[in-house]
């Protein structure tokens, strides 16, 4: 079972909730889909042994053979090409990789080459993962597309996405079974789950919400869930103890044991939404 | 000789547009005749790459020099490429920057602006 943790916005509690999550499992398999920033090793601290450079294909010219024609320039769907004086400008930070300016090249001067544009790492046995996107690169895709190619099917598997509700978070999404919704009783935090909650069900992935932060006297996010009839799955309190160990790196689950029954029980009623 | 310019419309008396990339209109203008010729940019809603292609196609309206506001670092490569100068605008009618092109009064642009300037707070998406 695929398992995705998103929100929206940042910096409600996705690591908390997956990692925890993770932890509390024991035999499963932890994805940081956030290449930009990954942080889920922070708390799980794995021993990363492996490490996968990922590529992309990108346009290299042969001047000698290009005649200047233009053709690779108008075929982009990027804009990342450009023909000045007859010769090719080539942008590679704004390509998509589709290869269609070395399809549309008439002479053969056109070709793709490998570019680099991160890492895959992980620990020996590929229970935890994640990406690292280098600085500087703007299309996280295939990175996250690397880090799905070695989903388990034979344990939980659990995607720390990234925030938003763009490309990324789609990839990440993508091919799932369940849907965690962190979020928190903020404005903030209600604006982007309505955001959330209309990308999963555009997507037909079933879910449920976690309301990290909460608190006695803002109910807004309970409020909402009950006019839309979206399941909580658990509450995690606004509180100053959890707060100030992770700060320190250190997981509710890992603080005290009985986070990590109420994480257990988190999963089973994953289980039972998959399942309806 | 013809210069390029930037433009929110399409006629001489619409105002410079401040972006390059993403502006409405270039018009391909003889400073010496006022003749014009308007194109709409299409590169204005790209989702990404919209200064290479504007750059692209005034390279190949074979104008000599750019009057705008503010120029990305891809679209300045590719001018640069094609020798074509740059000059900033000011904040007038595209006929008013043409009498200053005239007068020589207009500041040429060498550094690039960061990339997605001119596209607000929300600028910079992927």
């Amino acid at each position: 079972m695929k398992i995705a943790v998103l929100s929206g916005k940042g910096g409600t509690g996705k690591t908390t909730v997956s990692a925890s999550l993770a932890y509390s499992l024991g035999a499963c398999q932890y994805i940081d889909c956030d290449v930009e920033e990954p942080n889920g090793a922070i708390f799980l601290k794995p021993d990363l042994q492996e490490s996968y450079q990922v590529k992309v294909p990108v346009p290299e010219v042969d001047q000698a053979k290009c005649n200047g024609c233009g053709a690779c320039v108008k075929v982009c769907q990027f804009n990342a090409l450009a023909v000045i004086k007859g010769k090719v400008l080539l942008f590679s930070e704004i390509c998509h990789h589709c290869g269609a300016c070395s399809l549309a090249c008439q002479t053969g001067a056109v070709h793709e080459v490998d570019r680099i544009i991160g890492v895959v790492e992980t620990d020996q046995v590929q229970s935890f993962l994640h990406g690292r996107l280098n600085i500087g690169e703007p299309i996280s895709i295939p990175i996250i597309r690397e880090l799905k190619k070695r989903i388990n099917k034979d344990l939980p598997v659990i995607l720390d996405c990234p925030p938003g509700a763009s490309c990324s978070v789609v990839q990440s999404l993508e091919d799932c079974d369940y849907c965690i919704l962190v979020t928190e009783p903020t404005p903030f935090g209600l604006h982007d789950l309505k955001i959330a909650v209309a990308l999963v069900k555009k997507m037909g992935i079933p879910f449920g919400v976690i309301v990290n932060k909460a608190t006695e006297n803002q109910r807004m996010i309970q409020d909402f869930c009950k006019e839309n009839e979206i399941g909580i799955l658990m509450e995690i309190p606004f509180s100053r103890k959890i707060a100030e160990k992770y700060s320190k790196g250190i997981l509710p689950v890992q603080d005290n044991p009985e986070w990590i029954k109420r994480f257990q029980e988190v999963y089973a009623k994953v289980e039972r939404g998959v399942n309806q | 000789m013809k210069i390029a310019i930037s433009a929110t419309g399409n006629t001489l008396d619409g105002a410079l547009d401040q972006r390059f990339g993403r502006a409405a209109f270039f018009l391909i203008v003889d400073p010496d005749t006022s003749q014009f010729e308007v194109i709409n940019n299409e590169a204005a809603g790209a989702a990404g790459g919209a200064g290479i292609t504007s750059a692209q196609t005034i390279v190949d309206k074979g104008v000599k020099a750019v009057i705008t506001g503010n120029v990305g670092p891809n679209a300045m490569k590719v001018l640069n490429a094609a020798e074509i100068a740059v000059y900033r605008g000011v904040s007038a009618s595209v006929r008013a920057n043409i009498e200053k092109f005239k007068k020589r009064t207009l500041e040429k642009i060498d550094n690039a602006v960061p990339s997605h300037f001119g596209m607000g707070l929300t600028g910079g998406q992927k």
